[in-house]
């Protein structure tokens, strides 16, 4: 039997997708995406000279990120502060945005890219990296695309797209697996990947060809709300 | 050893070496090193194992503590990665406040052990509701040459293999005195391994020494299981560096990946008393 969404998505369907550019007026660039509940907002701050000067580096920028979930954002209460999870997702975020990037034009530089969850409903990094992707753009960086992002769950044995919480707590049949993934946009080139659950490898291929058809969608709308807030 | 980092020249000769199949060592690239297990490193864990691989040589020693179990799983134990980077295996480590490599290795150790489902959680209540065991693995490298991912799964899932559950004491307390020969339960036919795929240039390898991974640009972890000894099945990955990978790659890992956990799991069977 063909798993059934809790909110009657088709498996392929993702949730309403919200992008706005522009929304802290304080920052070089700025951005918020949200996949339904999960909100996202991202902070870009430079290029400005780095400090202290021995971290710089002559050849390039260095593109910094912090990922945290604001403490109010899930149902137990986080913590504040970093945490090993955050820590983590704050480097792979870092590397699957960095390689969309022309660091090489800002020698002994630093990019920080910020990115807070307000309201987490899982899939919280990959709007995240939507989110940064946008504010970096909208920081007028130059980018050789965006860098779109979607997880791909599966669901005993279906593969479903845009995983909430819901779906992350499954545990029939093969349980739930996740599978957040990002990319250069009109690549093939991928810059996150990353899998908990149980998924054979010859499955791995078919979800990629679902992040290629939903990082299509997430583009237009990053695009979309590039170009509104250029007006 | 120096603690100078690889050269530009010796990356440069390695991206030619690997376009031509070639590794200073006169392994393929896709050859795993041999590998010795040895067990009771210290009789002070409930489990422990001792992993050379070529050079690297990772530790890691479970111990057994009671606890509350997790609000969101009353029913079952927990499970616990941790473990440190010594400063004493690599002068590239350094004392302090963990960093990346230090959180990065534990938590996909965890990842796959705990996705698998190789321990079963939920033999490991004491008191339902109030009282469980709790299994924390900590990892520790003695010596690293690379892949040290590689071999501190081997070393986990070993050491994992030996874990007794100690005995309990009349006011519930663990009693270290007393010798147990009960095993820690373990669900059967799961044994996770990880393969790490490093990436230099356009050619991917595995299980690099210190100096390959070095001048290495990208690298992804898999952490598969021949689940319940019936279909190959990935429980964990993570793509680490910068270096993005392309879906041809993508698809290449997947091919090798049963055979590469084949190979491994005959030359462990060894190992298995």
């Amino acid at each position: 039997m063909t798993y059934k969404r809790s909110d009657g998505r088709k498996l392929d369907e993702m949730r309403p997708i919200t992008a706005k550019v522009g929304i802290i007026p304080n920052a070089d660039g700025s951005a918020m995406f949200s996949f339904g509940k999960t909100v996202a907002i991202a902070a870009v701050y430079g290029p400005r000279l780095l400090h202290p000067q021995h971290m710089q580096n002559p050849q390039r920028a260095i593109l910094r990120v912090n990922y945290d979930l604001l403490s109010f954002s899930v149902s137990e209460r986080k913590k504040p502060g970093p945490s090993r999870r955050s820590q983590e997702i704050s480097k792979v975020t870092e590397w699957s945005l960095s390689p969309a990037l022309e660091l090489k034009e800002f020698p002994n530089t630093v990019v920080d890219v910020q990115i807070y969850i307000l309201q987490a409903d899982a899939s919280t990094r990959v709007a995240g990296i939507n989110a940064a992707s946008m504010a970096l753009a909208h920081a007028g960086l130059p980018m050789k695309n965006l860098v779109c992002a979607v997880a791909i769950g599966k669901m005993d044995k279906d593969l479903v797209v845009d995983v909430d919480k819901d779906e992350e707590d499954f545990e029939d049949g093969e349980g739930a697996t996740d599978f957040p993934v990002a990319k250069i946009a009109n690549s093939d080139k991928y810059t996150l990947l990353q899998l908990d659950g149980k998924i054979q490898p010859h499955i791995i291929p078919k979800a990629l060809k679902l992040v290629d058809e939903a990082c299509e969608t997430i583009y237009e709308i990053q695009k979309k709300a590039l170009k509104e807030a250029a007006l | 050893m120096s603690a100078m980092d690889t050269s530009a020249l010796t990356q440069e000769m390695l991206v030619k070496m690997f376009a031509a199949g070639k590794r200073f060592d006169g392994r393929k690239l896709l050859e795993q090193r041999d590998f010795t297990v040895e067990y009771n490193i210290s009789n002070k864990a409930e489990g422990s194992a001792r992993v050379r691989m070529g050079k690297t040589d990772v530790v890691v020693g479970v111990k057994m503590e009671i606890g509350e179990p997790y609000p969101d799983s009353l029913d079952k134990g927990n499970i616990m990665v941790s473990g440190d980077l010594l400063p004493m295996a690599s002068p590239r480590f350094e004392s302090g406040p963990p960093k990346f490599n230090a959180i990065e290795l534990p938590r996909l150790i965890d990842r796959m052990v705990r996705e698998s489902h190789m321990i079963d959680l939920s033999k490991l209540v004491v008191v339902e509701g109030e009282k469980v065991w709790t299994v924390i693995i900590d990892v520790y490298p003695i010596n690293d040459d690379g892949a040290l991912i590689d071999a501190a799964a081997i070393a986990a899932v070993t050491a994992l293999m030996q874990t007794r559950i100690p005995e309990l004491n009349e006011r519930g307390r663990i009693d270290y005195e007393k010798k147990s020969t009960k095993k820690l339960p373990l669900n059967d036919g799961i044994l996770p391994l990880n393969f790490t795929f490093f990436k230099l240039g356009d050619t991917l390898l595995i299980d690099p020494t210190r100096e390959e991974e070095e001048a290495c640009e990208g690298k992804i972890m898999w952490g598969l299981s021949h689940y319940k000894n019936k279909e190959h099945m990935i429980h964990s990955c993570q793509k680490g560096l910068e270096v993005p990978l392309n879906r041809e790659e993508i698809e290449q890992m997947m091919g090798h990946l049963p055979k590469l956990y084949d190979d491994t799991l005959k030359k462990l069977q060894k190992f298995l008393k």
